[in-house]
């Protein structure tokens, strides 16, 4: 059974978005890459260093993936727009993840600056896939400006900490026009599996897999998450009762 | 020389063009993946030959990285 996700008119067979930063080594990362079944790969765009000029991580990324570049730390509108637009210069690709951070602790997004980002880079053009807070509204702006998905925040970047508010995650997802991408926060496999049977279309995951004593072993978790959680949403869950209900035939009890 | 300004610090160059300024820093023009912008603009790569430095420009040159 195919259940493609579509994005921006892009048929994705894999729900999992997968970020390149932080892993043990190269090889290790296009293992998990590998692994974890992504199709999505989202990458930084920084200065070049001018004491020595590597390749490109892209050349090691050898085309197997669709890249998303983001404008991670961009903190005002102009620095994401020029970020972007030089994301989409160097990977000749219109898709973006669009990051305006308003608080350096937390990496909470600036909604405000973020909104109107959206808005600019939609009209030049751009695949606008926006981090944002977990709340209906702002996904809903972010909808109506044009964006092509909306990425509600799980729980604060990097932490680790699953998602903080699934009723606000739940009901982004019965709402939103768009494709919902869960991004930041899962820790582990569960928690992408939770993201899915709250009705996510797909979750993000970089440090969970990246910092894991075994990466390797948990691209694969987060990926066997991820399938796990969208079959069930698919399948239903039974609605949760306060007692019992057996589930053995009650007639023909011995003793009875 | 022309004072610039390239990936955040000042300097003084002997380059008149942005192609010129990646070959005088060890950056191969032809390089993939590379973008460069001036005072905010993105430059396109096919003008990169002819996109003259001025005294004050400022230059941004990127490439993608890791990130997520």
């Amino acid at each position: 059974m195919t259940d493609p996700l579509l994005i921006a008119g892009t048929s994705l067979l894999s729900r999992i978005f997968v970020g390149t930063a932080g892993y043990p080594s190269q090889q290790m990362l296009l293992d998990c890459l590998e692994a974890s079944g992504a199709e999505i790969v989202t990458v930084s765009i920084r200065r070049i260093s001018l004491e020595g000029y590597a390749e490109s991580l892209v050349d090691l990324l050898g085309g197997r993936y669709r890249l998303l570049p983001n404008t991670a730390g961009c903190a005002t509108v102009r620095d994401a727009v020029l970020t972007a637009e030089l994301a989409r210069e160097a990977l000749n690709t219109e898709w973006l993840k669009l990051e305006l951070i308003g608080d350096r602790e937390t990496l909470y997004p600036d909604v405000e600056q973020l909104v109107r980002a959206a808005e600019e880079l939609v009209r030049s053009g751009f695949t606008v896939l926006p981090y944002c807070n977990e709340d209906p509204v702002t996904c809903q702006k972010l909808a109506d400006v044009g964006c092509a998905a909306v990425m509600p925040l799980g729980s604060l970047i990097g932490s680790g900490m699953g998602i903080a508010n699934p009723a606000a995650i739940e009901l982004i997802c019965s709402r939103s026009p768009v494709p919902v991408v869960l991004d930041a926060g899962i820790g582990t496999a569960s928690d992408a599996a939770l993201a899915m049977e709250l009705g996510c279309d797909a979750v993000l995951v970089n440090t969970a897999i990246a910092k894991s004593h075994d990466p390797l072993r948990m691209a694969g978790a987060m990926r066997a998450g991820v399938e796990g959680g969208r079959l069930a949403r698919l399948a239903g869950r039974i609605p949760k009762r306060r007692f019992a209900e057996p589930s053995s035939p009650q007639l023909g009890l011995v003793g009875t | 020389m022309t004072r610039v300004r390239i990936n955040g610090v000042e300097e003084e160059v002997a380059v008149m063009t942005v192609a010129e300024l990646l070959v005088a820093r060890g950056v191969d023009p032809a390089a993939r993946f590379l973008a460069i912008a001036v005072n905010g603009i993105v430059v396109r790569r096919s003008e990169w030959p002819s996109r003259p430095l001025s005294p004050g420009d400022d230059v941004e040159i990127v490439r993608p990285f890791s990130g997520g």
